[in-house]
């Protein structure tokens, strides 16, 4: 299980007003984490900057014992893949490729991990877990909403990460299927251990989550309503 | 699962635009390619009927006219000359003459009327039967035999000229001798007659009953001065059997008959130069032609047209390349998002670009496996094609 911990974090992007400064933050190994907030507060742009697909200008971001600010594009690219598991609103899928494929995308994308046969296994595990069992060859366009978020789940679980970054993952989706998302994020996390952080605006979706952190206030809450001292801020310069 | 198999399901799942694109690919390199060949061969193949054949006399006119129907027994006939050009030729003592009178046809293929020694010039060995042997006689080349079914012991009857030309000349029952092995020149789709039968066929001479025994006027009329004059009731004969060659016969002088072109073949470079000089200062009526001269004018004239080609070729190329390149740029674009996700994922820009350039790598290597393949079939073929373009399509 792995801590996270953000220090004196500045980030801009470039050609753009938009600026996050976040002056502390830490995140428990194992905890359960809502971020919360307006759409253009920085929500997604935190769960970047931490699985290292943005760079801050300023500031560290310590995820375990990697620095992760710190890095080169190529071990950013390698802790990405190897240590954190991403999931997206939109799924992110890919068209042409069958569901057992898509999961196992990691594998070919990145030379840095080699597919096994434990790999596989352990992929087909997952769908089976996910009641995808007889869709393994279908492509997503023949998948429905629900099926595809959880093909998505599989795809960032195969791996075995050690953190899970969901971007709104149930935003597309139907009441019973959000239950249905969320059900399996809470299980993996209480089984496997991952540290769960999860971008979302629906409030409604919070009960189940150990903390938030609130964009909006500017302030970090804990699920058991204890003010924390993190000072989160989106600011416009 | 490798990032080569990313590669192959992407292919695999845009087949309309891969197929596209490989087509776009593959026309364009085959097209140039494919011209090039058959121009090469039929090159080839028109130079060295030209180089075999000397030199050509014919009536004055386009030596290109007269040319092409001497190597290729064209329809487009040059004027006729006398049968006497070739003992003229003959009487030098430069060149052995080669009659050719080619101005009929039989099921679509030309009639060439010529002498023996026209074989023996052109190297043509029988496949099966015998030579030519007798007034009416033709031998085949294989090409007509293949494709008029005929072998030796058939008959073949020469086209009528003009079958509403009621008195015009009666077509010619001809006894097939022999077939001539396949040469792939012109000389495989030609039906070969000795001179004397064409001019038969032209109406110059002619057989029929024996008008002295006679008795029926409306068969026979005796003039003021008591010859016999035979009337329209007077069939010829439309086949030269045993026992009516002998009433066959020519009215006027042979020397006069006409030929449409005379092969000169000369032993010498001097001969054939004093044989040129000849000509050259000559009368009004013949000229002569180096068939080689000619052609390779004419070629000179196609591969100056190729060139047009070879811009246009090369057109089309920039015209696809673009379209390759709006293809990616719109494809690069479509598959913004994927790429994106990739990259979150763990996907680097390198392996990124791998991927786009293997699918590129892809329909290129598939592309030109395909036209490695057509134009391996197109060289197979050329050769054939290109006869066929001038042998003829006949019949």
């Amino acid at each position: 299980m792995i801590p996270i911990n953000l220090d004196q974090l500045e980030f801009q992007y470039p050609r753009s007003d938009f600026r996050l400064v976040i002056e502390q933050l830490s995140i428990n190994a194992g905890s359960k984490v809502a971020i919360v907030g307006p759409s253009g507060s920085g929500k997604t742009t935190l769960l970047n900057l931490m699985a290292g697909i943005y760079v801050p200008q300023q500031g560290r971001i310590q995820i375990g014992a990697d620095s992760v600010s710190e890095m080169s594009d190529r071990d950013r690219r390698n802790f990405r893949i190897s240590k954190i598991g991403m999931v997206f609103q939109q799924f992110e899928l890919v068209d042409y490729l069958n569901t057992l494929e898509n999961i196992l995308l990691p594998f070919a994308i990145n030379q840095s991990i080699r597919l096994t046969r434990q790999d596989r296994q352990y992929a087909e595990s997952l769908v089976q877990e996910m009641g995808l069992g007889d869709k393994l060859r279908r492509l997503p366009s023949r998948l429905s909403q629900g099926e595809q978020q959880r093909v998505a789940i599989c795809r960032a679980l195969v791996t075995r990460p050690k953190l899970i970054f969901a971007d709104e993952p149930t935003g597309n989706l139907d009441p019973k299927n959000k239950t249905k998302i969320l059900d399996i994020l809470f299980k993996v996390n209480q089984e496997q251990g991952q540290t769960l952080i999860v971008v979302t605006h629906d409030m409604q979706i919070l009960d189940g989550f150990e903390r938030t952190i609130d964009f909006q206030e500017f302030t970090v809450d804990s699920a058991s309503g204890s003010q924390l001292d993190d000072p989160v801020g989106a600011t416009k310069s | 699962m490798s990032w080569l198999n990313l590669v192959i399901r992407y292919i695999q799942y845009h087949k309309l635009k891969t197929l596209i694109l490989i087509a776009s690919i593959f026309l364009t390199a085959f097209l140039p390619i494919t011209i090039m060949i058959l121009l090469a061969q039929f090159n080839e193949k028109i130079i060295s009927r030209a180089e075999s054949t000397p030199l050509v006399i014919g009536a004055k006119g386009s030596g290109l006219d007269l040319t092409l129907h001497a190597l290729y027994f064209t329809t487009k006939r040059p004027d006729k000359i006398p049968y006497s050009t070739a003992a003229e030729i003959r009487e030098t003592g430069w060149a052995r003459p080669v009659p050719i009178y080619s101005q009929f046809t039989a099921r679509g293929f030309p009639i060439v009327g010529t002498s023996l020694d026209y074989f023996k010039f052109r190297n043509l060995q029988l496949a099966k039967g015998q030579s030519l042997s007798r007034l009416g006689d033709c031998v085949l080349g294989s090409q007509v035999a293949r494709k008029l079914q005929l072998g030796p012991g058939d008959r073949l009857l020469s086209d009528p000229d003009n079958i509403l030309d009621l008195g015009g000349q009666y077509p010619l029952k001809m006894l097939v001798r022999g077939v001539l092995e396949p040469t792939s020149t012109p000389d495989d789709g030609a039906v070969f007659v000795d001179l004397k039968t064409t001019w038969v066929i032209e109406g110059l001479g002619h057989g029929h009953q024996n008008l002295e025994e006679e008795t029926d006027d409306l068969k026979v009329e005796v003039r003021s001065d008591g010859t016999l004059q035979a009337t329209a009731a007077v069939l010829p004969f439309m086949e030269i059997t045993d026992s009516n060659i002998d009433s066959f016969h020519f009215h006027g002088e042979t020397a006069d008959f006409p030929v449409t072109a005379v092969i000169a073949v000369a032993p010498d470079e001097k001969s054939e130069t004093l044989l040129m000089g000849h000509f050259q200062a000559g009368g009004d009526e013949t000229q002569l032609v180096q068939p080689v001269g000619v052609i390779e004018e004419l070629m000179s004239l196609v591969f100056q047209v190729k060139k047009f080609f070879d811009l246009n070729a090369i057109l089309i190329a920039i015209a696809t390349l673009f379209l390759l390149i709006l293809v990616l740029v719109l494809s690069q674009r479509l598959r913004q998002r994927e790429m994106q996700t990739m990259f979150k994922l763990g996907c680097s820009r390198g392996t990124m670009l791998l991927l786009q350039l293997s699918e590129l790598a892809i329909l290129f290597l598939f592309s030109s496996l395909m036209v490695a393949v057509a134009v391996w079939a197109v060289w197979l073929l050329a050769g054939d094609v290109v006869q066929s373009l001038l042998i003829g399509s006949h019949a």
